[in-house]
């Protein structure tokens, strides 16, 4: 099976700021990308569950798969909602099937 | 004082009280006991429709008149002056940084509505009758202490983000929403339209707010537990302090507004109480910087526990002894 090389970018922040970030992922060309809600956790800020939640509390991932040369474009429209705010921002190299799609 | 004791005496055996002290327990003991999400958000929507309904249907009689707009107005000043007394005390109190003490003021200034519902209960549990459109002052006390905090902030000179689309959102958020909207329904159909759905909102009421406090219970457990007495004694001190102060306040301006005892009383514990659904979302997104452990902890582990125990019956009390 042939397969192409990606970036996937996986965004974890909280999700007060979940419109913020997809609507900049948008703007900068970035129309792909997946919302997962995360269960529970612990950082800086201490430990954290979903359970019980009643607000809008708690944190999502936003995951995107790109081709590498739009990795930046996405990151930069990315880093001026997350800068100052809780999460995690990782990149890894991934393989994907259909390049077009990406 | 007796009548207090006595009063709190009663109120600490009540199946909600009992059921909010279950969840801490469990919470603090580790216990795998937990609600999920989606049954936390469906109990509060059907809390926030059937408090909103009833307090419509009480108004329905005699409409809107100028004691509740000035109710209203009472309830609005208070809200945006009370993050100022929050702020003063935490700074003197605390070794809470700026923006700390800001976010927590603001918490603090706005309104528990998990509170204000126990209030409802416990008066309508004693047969004290109180004004249907506490409800709507309820709704309008969310939103003006974030400006109040917002702007002790700019103060300062802390960056500060506020935008249109955050004030969409504040003063849109699904609780104020649906508060106001049931509140609408329940004052346009009034007694006909309680008629035809009193067994959910009226009968299913009481049970579903004690499933309701188990879950606020196993949440505040967790952020003690997880807090691990980290918030030091000035901190836990002000989460008691303040709900007095801010009762103090509240009963100030309902003598001012002339409510009647079960108004005072519910005034007083929308002033007492500190929000932990609108605020934090608005700070997450306005005031990054700020840690939401501690002003989560203290409103829903510190202050919403000594409310529900101690503050309601106190303020009841005091209410009845002054306006009664």
């Amino acid at each position: 099976m042939l397969t192409h090389s990606a970036k996937r970018v996986e965004i974890i922040i909280e999700a007060p700021m979940e419109g913020r970030l997809t609507d900049a992922l948008q703007a900068a060309g970035v129309t792909g990308f997946t919302v997962l809600p995360v269960l529970g956790g612990s950082g800086r800020s201490g430990q954290w569950s979903r359970e019980g939640q009643v607000g809008r509390a708690g944190m999502v991932a936003v995951i995107c798969l790109i081709r590498p040369e739009r990795l930046d474009a996405l990151l930069e429209a990315a880093f001026r909602v997350v800068e100052r705010h809780i999460g995690v921002v990782s990149i890894t190299d991934t393989q994907v099937l259909r390049a077009e799609r990406f | 004082m007796g009548d207090i004791l006595s009063l709190a005496g009663q109120n600490l055996l009540t199946p909600m009280i009992l059921s909010f002290v279950l969840g801490l327990a469990a919470a603090l003991a580790r216990s795998e006991l937990s609600v999920p999400e989606a049954a936390a958000k469906m109990m509060s929507l059907y809390l926030l429709f059937a408090i909103g309904f009833k307090g419509g249907v009480a108004v329905a009689g005699h409409g809107v008149d100028a004691h509740l707009l000035t109710a209203m107005a009472g309830g609005v000043a208070l809200s945006f002056l009370l993050p100022f007394a929050a702020f003063g005390l935490l700074r003197g109190m605390t070794g809470l940084s700026v923006v700390d003490a800001a976010a927590v003021a603001a918490h603090y200034g706005s309104i528990s509505i998990v509170t204000f519902v126990t209030a409802t209960s416990v008066l309508a549990s004693q047969g004290i009758a109180s004004e249907g459109f506490m409800v709507a002052v309820a709704a309008a006390m969310e939103a003006p202490a974030i400006v109040s905090a917002l702007w002790l902030v700019a103060r300062s000179g802390a960056g500060v983000r506020m935008d249109a689309r955050l004030w969409h959102e504040i003063l849109l958020n699904g609780s104020i929403v649906l508060l106001i909207g049931s509140f609408v329904i329940g004052a346009v159909t009034g007694d006909a339209g309680m008629a035809r759905i009193e067994p959910m909102v009226v009968t299913a009421f009481q049970g579903i707010l004690c499933l309701f406090l188990l879950d606020m219970g196993l949440v505040a457990g967790r952020g003690l537990r997880a807090s691990r007495g980290g918030l030091g004694v000035g901190v836990v001190a002000f989460g008691v302090v303040m709900p007095v102060v801010g009762a103090a306040a509240g009963l100030a301006v309902a003598l001012l507004v002339g409510l009647s005892p079960g108004g005072t009383a519910l005034m007083m514990t929308l002033a007492a109480s500190a929000s932990y659904i609108a605020v934090p979302a608005a700070m997450r997104v306005a005031l990054p910087e700020a840690n939401p452990s501690v002003s989560l902890t203290l409103a829903l582990g510190i202050t919403f526990p000594f409310n529900l125990t101690f503050g309601i019956p106190a303020y009841v009390a005091v209410a009845q002894a002054i306006g009664g």
